[in-house]
Parts: structure tokens; sequence; C-alpha cells
């Protein structure tokens, strides 16, 4: 099979590439939104621990 | 046996023993996911034959089911996760609830959208307002339901409330959508992997099917727990385990 056939995928490219695509691509979102969210909390969590520390002395 | 699962149970149940178990499990999920994806995906589009009716199109399947499973199997663990969390007062169960309801509702939507793209080349029309279709996209109503009213709450308690409740009385959806093929005459096409007789396909098909539906499952594991993580450090960001936490990350750089 060749590559250009492989992506014609029987003249339903449309469909089946929208729906693979579409999938990875709400994979990859759910996936980076959660990692921002993470790195957001924890970029809090830093800023204001240092924030006191400069109080406290 | 018991006293194991009791330890599990509070280890899990306690937001402070969650965070260094999930540092180590966290990880693990996705590599599961990844590692049953990449074989699952090869399989499923390359290496399978075409439909002898649909031709490629049926390709559609290895995402369109996964989608679908997860629409449903979550909704079963978040409606007993809704339940533990209303009759233990459990934080984390209540946690498990608010963070699978987006995932939930990204899910269903997928399978909404990818059975509509099935479905043209197929039955010849984007939709019908078929059993299986109709209650799929009330899932989906459901799901945001679900989310939304969590934030439409000011007293906290009241809407942590409310939002398990809910949870858990939709969850009489999940068996009228798994049956639905049956119970009403469909478009849809029936049970294929979970009927009488064994799966309604060859292992060339089912296996990466299989393959798909396990790095699905694997993959919410993976975004629940991560989820998780951040919604633990927010709930408990002025705790002393927190903090020590963060000091550390400090000295680290």
């Amino acid at each position: 099979m060749s590559l250009g056939e492989f992506l014609y995928m029987g003249g339903h490219a449309p469909y089946v590439w929208t729906s693979w695509g579409l999938s990875m691509l709400a994979i990859l979102s759910i996936f980076i939104l959660a990692k921002r969210r993470n790195a957001r909390i924890r970029r809090r969590l830093i800023t204001q621990l240092q924030r006191k520390d400069k109080f406290d002395v | 046996m018991f006293s194991i699962l009791n330890r599990f149970y509070h280890q899990l149940g306690s937001p402070k023993e969650f965070y260094p178990i999930s540092t180590v499990t966290t990880p693990i999920f996705g590599l599961l996911a990844l590692a049953l994806f990449i074989p699952g995906a090869y399989l499923g589009l390359v290496v399978a034959p075409a439909d002898y009716q649909q031709g490629d199109s049926y390709r559609i399947i290895f995402v369109h089911v996964p989608a679908a499973w997860l629409s449903l199997m979550i909704y079963v663990i978040m409606a007993v996760a809704a339940a533990i969390a209303l009759i233990w007062r459990m934080k984390m169960a209540f946690a498990v609830v608010i963070c699978s309801a987006p995932i939930g509702a990204v899910f269903t939507a997928l399978a909404l959208i990818t059975g509509s793209l099935w479905a043209k080349p197929t039955w010849g029309t984007w939709w019908v307002w078929d059993a299986r279709l109709t209650f799929e996209l009330i899932l989906l109503f459901l799901y945001v339901g679900i989310f939304s009213m969590y934030h439409a709450f000011d007293e906290r308690r009241i809407g942590e409330r409310a939002t398990a409740l809910l949870s858990i009385v939709g969850v009489v959806i999940v068996p009228i959508i798994h049956y639905s093929v049956e119970w009403w005459s469909s478009l849809h096409q029936g049970q294929t992997v979970f009927r009488d007789g064994g799966p309604a396909m060859p292992p060339s098909m089912l296996t990466p099917l299989l393959l798909m539906a396990g790095s699905a499952t694997f993959f919410y594991g993976y975004a629940l727990f991560l989820n998780l993580r951040a919604h633990v450090l927010e709930e408990n960001k002025g705790k002393q385990w927190v903090q020590g936490m963060a000091k550390k990350w400090i000295k680290r750089g």
C-alpha cells in the first residue's frame, strides 16, 4: 500500500481523518490544560511563599 | 485483604496521602495509555483490512467506540464517587466527581461528533433522532449541567451536595444508552463486542479496538489524576504539608 492510498482511505479520507484528528486534538487539549493547571498552582504557591518569607525577615 | 483495602481507601481519601502516591501513579497511567495507543493506532489504521460493506470509513470505530465507552464509564465512576462523597462526606470522592465531569463531557462530545462523521458515509445523514444518539446527547447536557451546577452556588457545600445528587440521579441514563439498540429499533448498529456468542468482529479488527479502548481508559486515569493533583493543591494551599512541598520546590529551583 502506498502512502497516497493510505491517506485516501478508499475515498473516505475526510470522514476518517477528521474523526481521528479531532480525537487527537481533544486528548492533547485535555493533557495541555491539565499540565498548565498544575504549573499555575505550583507557581502561585511558590510566589506566595516567597512573599511571606520577605515579610518574616 | 480487608485491611489492605481499608488502608488504600484511607490513603487515597486523604489529599495529603494522595499527592505523593499520585506523583508515582500518574505518569504510569500516561505511559500505559501511550503504550497501548501506538500499536492500536497502527493496527487500526494500517494493518486491519477494510470492511467488506463500509470500506475504510469503519476505521472511525477505533476512535468512536473508545470515546463512547469512556462517556459511559466516566459517568459510572462519577456517580459512585458522588455517592461516596454524599454518604461518607469524603472530600477526595467529590474531587473525583468535579474533575471527571469536564473529561466526560469532552469524550461524550467526541463520541457524538465522530459518530456523526461515520453516519454521513454509512447512513447518508449526519444525524437522526434515534434513541441511542438522542440519549448520548442528553448525557452531554448532563455532564455540562453537573459542572455548571457546581460553579453556580455561592455556598460551596450546598453546591457540592447538589452536584453529587444530580450525578447520582443521572446515572439512570447509562443503562438506557447501553441497551438502547436492543430496546428500540435503531439505525445504530447493535452490540458488536459484548454480545451473546462473542464479538462479531475478526481479531484483526477486534485487537486494535480493544487496544484503543484500553488506551482511552488509561488516558482517563491519567487526565483525572493530573486534574486531581492540581485540585488538591488548590484546595489545600494553606495547609502545612502543601507549604512544606512548596519550600522544597523553591530549594530545588
